[in-house]
This record gives C-alpha cells, sequence and structure tokens, in this order.
C-alpha cells in the first residue's frame, strides 16, 4: 500500500453556528486522480482549500508525506501544488506572462521560464494566443490558459475545482480529454471537485461524496456509483444507475 | 469678457516669457508644496487603502464611513483644526509650522488623504476573493501577493492619486488659513489668485489661473497617460 501524499486529521471548520467541514481521517494517494462531488454548500470548495494549503484549518492537521504542515512550511508546501478554479481568474497581463507567472514567483530564470511556457502552450494548443491579453480571450481559451498556468508549476498535486462547468459541451470534452491526457502522461496526483457524475466518472478512479461538510462515502468510483450508500443514493441517485 | 480672458492669456504669456521672478517662484513653490502633499497622501493612503479593502478587523466599516465623510471635508475646516494644533500654545505649537509651506502640505495631505485612501479601499473592496485565492495558489508569498494585487488595481490607483491630486492642487481655503498667503514664503498660485481679485487685478488672477491648468492639466494628463499606457492586443 502506498504512503498516503495529503492526510487530513480530526479537520473542523466552523462558522459561528454550524459546521463547514468536520473530517476525522481522509487521505489522497499518489497518482491516484480523486473526484469530489456533493450539493451546493455541501464543503466541497472548503475541502479543497484545505487539502491545497489555501487556508490551515483552526482545528486538525494536514500531513503532508507524513510530515505536519505548520504555518512555518505552509509555503514551501503549498508551491508543490496547483490549483485551477471555474473561473479562470487569469490576471490582467498577456497570456505567455499570465503562464509564467507562477515560476516567476519562485524566481526561476528566465531561459527557465520562456522554455517552460513555450512547451505547456504548444501542450494546450494555445501557443498561437501567447502575446494575446489575457482578458480578451473566450471561455474556452481563458480555461486552457488557467490549465497551463497550472501544469507548468509540474505540481505533484493539481486541483480542479468545476474547471468546465462554465464551458460549452464541445468545448468541456476536449478540454476534458487534454487534461486526463496530460494528467495521466505526467503521472500528475489529481483532485477534481465537479457537478457532473460523467466528468467524475471519465476522469477519476477514485471518488467522495461530501454532504453537510462530512465525507459520507469514499471508494472506487466504480464502486462508489454502482452501490452508493443511501447518502450518496440520494445525492446521485438514479443518475448514477442510469451511467453505470 | 472676452476680452478680459483674453488680456489673461495675454499676460499669462507674458509673466511667463519674461520669467517673473515672484511668478517663478509661486508657481515651484506651488509645484513643491502640492507634489510633496501628494506624495505623502499616496504613500499614506495606499496601504492604508489596502488594508482597509483586503483585511476584515472590527472597527472597519466605522473607518470606512469616517473616510468617505473626509473626503467631503470642507477645506476650510481641515485649515482651522490645522491652525489650533499648529498654533503657538496649541498642542504643536513648539513645532513653528505654522504660516510655513510645511503647514501647507499638511492641510493639503488632510485633505486628500481621505480620497487616496478612500478610493484605493473601493478599488480593493471590488478585488474577486477567489483572485486572492488563485494568486496563493500559485505560491505567492504574501508580499508578492500585495504586489499582483496592486498590478491589478492599478487604473484605479491612479484613479485614486489624480483624483487625490485635483484635490490638492485646488485646495485654497486651508492653504490660506494655515500658510497666510505671506510673500516669499508661503504664496502659492490659488492663494495669489484669491488675493489678486480682491484687488480688482483680474487679468493677473487670470493669468495665474492659466498657470495653475497648465500645469494641473501637465500632471493630469502624465498621470492618465501612465493609467491608460495601450497594451498589446
Amino acid at each position: 500500500m502506498k504512503e498516503p501524499l495529503i492526510v487530513l486529521e480530526n479537520i473542523n471548520i466552523r462558522t459561528r453556528d454550524r459546521s463547514i467541514l468536520s473530517i476525522p481521517r481522509f487521505e489522497l494517494f499518489p497518482g491516484e486522480a480523486l473526484g469530489v462531488m456533493g450539493p451546493n454548500g455541501a464543503g466541497k470548495s472548503t475541502l479543497l482549500k484545505t487539502m491545497a494549503l489555501l487556508d490551515l484549518p483552526g482545528e486538525g492537521t494536514v500531513f503532508y508525506r507524513g510530515k505536519k504542515v505548520t504555518d512555518h512550511s505552509v509555503l514551501d508546501v503549498r508551491r508543490r501544488f496547483a490549483v485551477a478554479l471555474q473561473q479562470s481568474l487569469l490576471l490582467d497581463m498577456t497570456v505567455h506572462q499570465n503562464i509564467a507567472i507562477g515560476l516567476k514567483l519562485r524566481h526561476r530564470s528566465r531561459r527557465e521560464i520562456n522554455m517552460k511556457v513555450e512547451h505547456w502552450m504548444e501542450v494546450f494548443k494555445i501557443s498561437h494566443l501567447a502575446r494575446k491579453q489575457a482578458l480578451h480571450l473566450s471561455g474556452g481559451e481563458a480555461q486552457r490558459v488557467n490549465l497551463a498556468r497550472a501544469m507548468i508549476l509540474e505540481p505533484e498535486v493539481l486541483f480542479l475545482d468545476e474547471p468546465f462547468s462554465a464551458l460549452d459541451f464541445p468545448t468541456k470534452v476536449q478540454l476534458l480529454k487534454d487534461i486526463k491526457q496530460v494528467v495521466s502522461k505526467t503521472n500528475t496526483t489529481t483532485v477534481f471537485i465537479s457537478h457532473d457524475l460523467t466528468e467524475i466518472k471519465y476522469f477519476t478512479q477514485r471518488m467522495a461524496i461530501i454532504m453537510g461538510g462530512e465525507i459520507k462515502q469514499a471508494g472506487s468510483t466504480a464502486e462508489v456509483l454502482s452501490e452508493p450508500n443511501a447518502y450518496a443514493a440520494s445525492f446521485i441517485g438514479e443518475w448514477s444507475r442510469l451511467l453505470t | 469678457m472676452m476680452e478680459l480672458l483674453f488680456e489673461g492669456l495675454i499676460k499669462a504669456f507674458e509673466m511667463i516669457i519674461s520669467g517673473d521672478p515672484e511668478i517663478v517662484e509661486i508657481t515651484l513653490r506651488t509645484l513643491r508644496v502640492s507634489m510633496t502633499a501628494i506624495l505623502v497622501s499616496t504613500l499614506l493612503g495606499l496601504p492604508a487603502g489596502m488594508l482597509l479593502g483586503l483585511a476584515r478587523f472590527p472597527g472597519r466599516k466605522l473607518i470606512l464611513v469616517l473616510i468617505n465623510i473626509g473626503m467631503g471635508l470642507p477645506p476650510v475646516v481641515a485649515g482651522l483644526w490645522i491652525t489650533i494644533f499648529l498654533w503657538r500654545s496649541g498642542p504643536l505649537g513648539d513645532l513653528s509650522l505654522l504660516y510655513t509651506p510645511a503647514a501647507i502640505v499638511i492641510a493639503q495631505t488632510l485633505v486628500s488623504l481621505p480620497i487616496v485612501t478612500g478610493l484605493t479601499a473601493t478599488a480593493f473592496q471590488q478585488i474577486d476573493e477567489k483572485m486572492i485565492l488563485q494568486i496563493k495558489a500559485l505560491g505567492a508569498t504574501r508580499w508578492q501577493l500585495v504586489w499582483i494585487l496592486m498590478k491589478e488595481a492599478r487604473l484605479a490607483i491612479l484613479a485614486a492619486i489624480i483624483a487625490g491630486f485635483g484635490r490638492v492642487v485646488a485646495e485654497v481655503g486651508a492653504a490660506m488659513m494655515v500658510g497666510g498667503n505671506i510673500s516669499g514664503e508661503t504664496r502659492i498660485l490659488t492663494t495669489s489668485i484669491v488675493m489678486e481679485v480682491s484687488k480688482g487685478n483680474f487679468d493677473i488672477a487670470l493669468a495665474l489661473s492659466f498657470i495653475i491648468m497648465a500645469i494641473a492639466f501637465l500632471i493630469t494628463f502624465c498621470l492618465t497617460f501612465l493609467q491608460q499606457r495601450k497594451r498589446p492586443e
């Protein structure tokens, strides 16, 4: 059994009157593609923020490769991850500069940055957009830039928070195919949050259903879809049976 | 009316071309005082505005309300308070700043600071919280995050500085009160205009107004140029 890459332990995140996330233990293994599904407000994005170390939880511990992540080590560990959110959230600069920004923040040499930007623009078929202002791109183009900006960091874990939900169907399918190919080729561990069962089924080997801030079922994607427990069934219900 | 405007324009040209030492001195002092005031306002207002726009802490809303009130603060009221503070028997009387250019800088800073701070805070409040999250996710340190956000909000930041500069350069009431319009010491273009009008020298007042408008135009032009620099398509 592989050692987990990330472990969440006794995580409790609360607002004044309700629990946002309550996870006794949850693990992410190297090389896997983990899907996370749940209704709106279930805590999916909070789970992603916690796992991606964008916020350290007030209560509970995050372990990375067996070591506890602290205030001191959080930036160093966070820099091993990459996140692509639903909105592409590109900066007001050119496509080339947007893709380069993460490496610039890590003070990499200009030569290395240019070489990698060229490579990842080619992978995501956006080389022709290099000098274009990022805020003038179409939704599909912007999301390709967003993914290139994440993948250029060569992350150990790639977090995808519904990155295709705002795209039209053909664009979504093409992009899903492309990112799956890239992730498989680079053997990048991926956490994929989605509302779309077909995306989860296509992309992930393991999935978790989160509801009310708690993980109600986790297991292989095929298993969760074919034998959802009562909680999971109440959310994915008939749809999962139609797909299996 | 047109004749008066024309005379004022001619007079302005004469004053500039002849290099009238008093006008040169007043113009340079105006520039020095106004630029110092807007620089101080920017240095104080930018970080304060960013903090108010991005951070959440108790009392933040109250501070924002006070800043918005400050944006409409009548300059004479600001002048009055500064005079009270700098008056010989006042709390800061020992500094002997009243009727000096420094007092005018303080007054102009006081009236422009809420504008720079308030507009900067608004600019940063409008930044999508997810954008901040995304920049953090790209591996930015706290200072790198601040730098990127400043670049993202640069149009609004420059607009705040332009608005603050407009207030500074147009300010007369407070400058008159704390500076005293002393010839060779604290006389600036706006206070000179008021004085010349009171003396009935409309041509000189108009000439001075053209000079101050030219300064305001040039500086605002430069700032706007900086703000609207052409970006590649």
